[in-house]
């Protein structure tokens, strides 16, 4: 099969970008998507020219780094997928796909395909975590918790970072991965003693870092490959009130 | 050389008891005196950046990713041991420590396997106080689930993402060590030389992955936390970007190489497709705790799984290997995998694959707990391949999925330049010949959380602090530095014909024909000849575009590569001197009548430790003599 490709390419953070067209020819449709970037990125090779810079490590969904919208659904048209699990069966031969980096003010782009995210580590940074040293913790067993608490902690705490939730969200807003931390904490009674503390600290931390707000739309939930509910973003916010409320 | 271990003395069960109370100690107030690099933010290094931080030292962070949180601990599926016994059925330390010992084919070293499996219980105490969401029973306490090599259930999980939780757990820990300003973090760095002086590890050189800049850090200790170097056979479950960069710079610049043959090929990861692939994704050892492996009893029986009767189906770990079933250890199902794949008697259209089947366990669970138990991980093979595995069985095939071979350390886990401590899957230390699964994710933990906050100390406290001399002030640091620029314009400048993965795709086919699941003289010998011509070829033709100035993934890659070429050639090299057959080292010279490992423990019950002698010269092999005082060497058996 082959596909028409439409790819963003920018040389470094400051200068301006544009789209270049490709032709990727003699494709098989099990091959990923991101195998397909590899192959054109060969022949560019080949060619004397740059090949296309994008972020990848794992390639099978769960490490976070790849981040690029095809036709600007960020990781493509496959739901609960990340880009590298995208295959060309996906998509109709002779197709045409507009590849880009995630657009947000938070996560600027540095080349090509590739945005620096750290916005999301200083979120963590700033209190995504229990704070327990190594080697003061009581026998894992002495804290019974519920079966069905443990697996809802685990669904928020699937989130892999990716930051396909702000690409998706018009005002660039980070409330989905922040709520999963705050959530997945929150809801396990080793986050209790920060509880308020922690969201108070995330929420800022977000904030300071030109993340927007958000305005219920929820096409984070509907893009995020772990399909991680918006439903802990109410949760967030009723955590975030309290959190509040206690200070005054 | 004499390579010294430095084992306590006393009883095996008392050695990490004895050494921790009467080691050296560094006071609180003087901790802050001493900086220590962390290169690499998995499992290990990010557990022990963030310990290391909490008892006071100046720490700082390197990896090559662009979070310290897609380290590819993050990968893991399964779970990780500990010797708990909350089952009550009947597991111990003691246990643990065998079953890694054998598990390993006798060639681990038992004070620190010992060691591994008595701080294991506290690694898991730890976790689940930093949050991470383990599986639980209804009554709220832990869940275990079973994995090969062992005949308890002391797998701790987290659904088919325990990796992922892990390592989320030790990256908070670390993010709140950087939030604290204690450890200084740099994503997107690589390290790429270790500067050693006056006979220490000093400090490293890094590129800026996204500026290209070079820089020179310097630190009274050096901590490698930089993983395995599977992907030196191009395909494998490794991250595309895992590589040995590190490893290897710090090999050339005088530590030592152990065992670099032992490389670990897992049973079940999804079948290759096609040429264009670039990576092997694994399928859970835990699935074959419900999974049944089989191929048909005939030979080319085309017809689908669902076609062929009970009786003409050959369940073949069951019928091999009786008493652990499709728990047989990794090396040897995947053994056997090849062997009934060679007879013909594989499955697709390549041939090379069976099949792990989950129709009888949905038959007595029913298909809800199946999906409970494994949701994530049929979704990655229905995404992959575009089959139900809740319909048709699985097809399988063994891909290269973990190194236990890596730089040599002795106890304290520091390796024979003094400074240089080596981590997680980094050394070669707990797994000898074979690791068992779930055993990684709690080797990389033990020796960040738990191991090394003592011995570093131990050995910062012989040195004054602030000992390290300014990066800028010391020759060694120029030299590094401009060897590191010298090799970078070689590499742009080429301009060959071929892309760097083209010799990637190429040394690792050499290396999974003569290096992989069996292994021959003859084979190994050709396999040696066709890396130096393909060395050779690399740097004549390769083609390494742009500038490195900027962020350049090619450059990248042509480094690592390079590395990868080198490495390979030591890996044959070791799986040649190694006559005899052990754990993952099939040398099909050595072979029992019934097509097990025969082991020569006269001969080699040792480590082996190859020291590099520069550019193009062969290395000289040492070797640590293993004692078994504890453990009776035996023929392992899991019939």
């Amino acid at each position: 099969m082959k596909l028409h490709l439409r790819v963003w390419r920018q040389k470094s953070k400051e200068s301006g970008g544009h789209f270049e067209t490709y032709e990727a020819e003699g494709l098989n449709p099990n091959m990923s998507f991101l195998e397909m970037l590899d192959v054109v990125n060969d022949r560019l090779t080949q060619e004397g020219k740059e090949p296309i810079a994008f972020d990848h490590d794992c390639r099978e969904g769960i490490c976070g780094s790849c981040a690029m919208a095809i036709n600007g659904e960020p990781h493509g048209p496959n739901k609960g997928a990340t880009t590298c699990q995208v295959y060309l069966r996906s998509f109709k031969d002779g197709e045409t796909l507009t590849v880009e980096p995630w657009r947000a003010k938070a996560f600027p782009v540095l080349k090509d395909l590739v945005t620096d995210r750290s916005a999301f580590d200083r979120i963590i940074q700033a209190g995504g975590f229990v704070s327990v040293n190594t080697g003061q913790a009581p026998d894992a067993n002495a804290m019974p918790i519920g079966k069905e608490e443990a697996e809802k902690a685990f669904d928020a705490a699937h989130c892999i970072g990716c930051g396909a939730c702000v690409a998706a969200c018009r005002n660039g807003s980070a409330m989905l991965f922040a709520a999963a931390k705050v959530s997945h904490l929150g809801l396990l009674p080793q986050g209790q003693p920060e509880r308020a503390e922690r969201v108070r600290k995330m929420v800022e931390a977000m904030d300071a870092a030109g993340f927007g707000n958000c305005s219920n739309q929820y096409a984070c939930e509907a893009v995020c490959p772990k399909e991680i509910s918006a439903d802990w973003i109410a949760r967030m916010n009723r955590d975030y009130a309290l959190s509040l409320a206690q200070k005054l | 050389m004499k390579l010294d271990p430095r084992i306590p003395d006393g009883p095996l069960a008392q050695k990490w008891t004895k050494f921790k109370s009467s080691v050296r100690l560094v006071s609180p107030a003087n901790k802050r005196k001493y900086e220590v690099i962390v290169v690499g933010t998995g499992l290990a290094g990010a557990s022990a950046a963030a310990s290391l931080a909490e008892l006071g030292y100046r720490v700082k962070s390197f990896c090559f990713q662009d979070s310290p949180r897609r380290a590819h601990s993050i990968a893991a599926q399964g779970g990780i041991n500990a010797a708990k016994n909350y089952q009550n059925d009947g597991d111990s330390v003691r246990r643990l420590f065998q079953d890694t010992i054998k598990g390993g084919d006798f060639r681990a070293r038992e004070a620190n396997v010992h060691r591994l499996a008595e701080v294991s219980v506290n690694i898991i105490d730890q976790c689940v106080a930093q949050g991470v969401p383990f599986a639980r029973e209804y009554g709220g306490m832990l869940a275990n689930r079973s994995f090969g090599g062992a005949q308890v259930s002391r797998t701790f999980y987290a659904r088919g993402a325990t990796g992922q939780q892990l390592l989320l757990g030790a990256y908070q820990a670390l993010s709140r060590q950087i939030g604290l300003g204690r450890v200084r973090m740099h994503p997107r760095h690589e390290m790429l030389d270790l500067v050693v002086d006056q006979g220490r590890a000093q400090g490293i050189i890094t590129r800026n992955l996204v500026t290209g800049e070079l820089r020179a850090h310097e630190a009274d200790a050096v901590l490698l936390c930089t993983g395995g170097y599977g992907n030196a056979y191009y395909l494998s479950t490794y991250a595309r970007g895992s590589n040995a960069t590190a490893i290897w710079r710090a090999h050339r610049r005088g530590a030592l190489f152990s065992n670099p043959c032992f490389t670990q090929i897992h049973p079940t990861c999804i079948p290759v497709s096609g040429d264009y692939q670039s990576k092997l994704t694994l399928m859970s050892e835990s699935l074959r705790n419900d999974g049944r492996c089989w191929v048909p009893k005939a030979q080319e029986d085309r017809r689908p799984a669902a076609q062929i009767p009970e009786g003409e189906r050959d369940y073949f770990l069951e019928r091999m290997y009786p008493s652990y079933g499709n728990l047989a250890p990794r090396d040897i199902a995947s053994r056997a995998a090849k062997r009934v794949c060679d007879e013909g008697r594989g499955v697709g259209s390549s041939g090379l694959g069976v099949y792990l089947d989950f129709s009888e366990a949905i038959g007595r669970l029913g298909e809800s707990t199946v999906r409970e138990r494994y949701a994530n991980l049929f979704a990655m093979y229905h995404e992959i391949t575009g089959e139900s595995a809740y319909e048709a069985p699985m097809r399988i095939f063994p891909a290269v999925h973990y190194t236990m071979g890596g730089l040599w350390v002795d106890y304290h886990l520091m390796s024979n330049v003094p400074g240089l401590f080596v981590l997680g899957e980094a050394n070669f230390s707990d797994h000898g010949a074979n690791r068992l699964g779930a055993s990684a994710l709690m080797q990389g933990l033990a020796d960040g959380y738990f191991v090394l906050p003592y011995t570093l100390g131990d050995y910062l406290a012989q040195h004054k602090p602030g000992g390290a001399k300014k990066a800028s002030e010391t020759e060694a640091f120029w030299e590094a530095t401009e060897a590191v620029q010298a090799r970078t314009k070689k590499l742009l400048g080429i301009r060959g014909g071929k892309p760097v993965s083209d010799f990637h795709r190429r040394l690792g086919k050499i290396l999974w024909d003569h290096c992989g699941m069996s292994r021959t003289r003859k084979g190994l010998e050709q396999g040696i000849d066709a890396i130096r011509g393909l060395r050779k070829e690399f740097w004549e033709d390769v083609n390494v575009p742009g500038s490195g100035e900027d962020l350049n993934q090619s450059l990248e890659k042509a480094g690592r590569v390079a590395d990868f070429l080198e490495l390979g050639e030591l890996m044959c090299r070791d799986a040649l001197e190694r006559d005899e057959s052990c754990g993952c080292h099939f040398r099909e010279e050595h072979q029992t009548p019934d097509g097990e490992c025969a082991r020569r423990d006269k001969e080699f019950s040792h480590v082996s430790a190859w020291e590099y002698q520069g550019e193009g010269k062969a290395e000289v092999r040492h070797a640590e003599p293993l004692a078994f005082e504890e453990v009776q060497l035996a023929t392992r058996s899991y019939k």
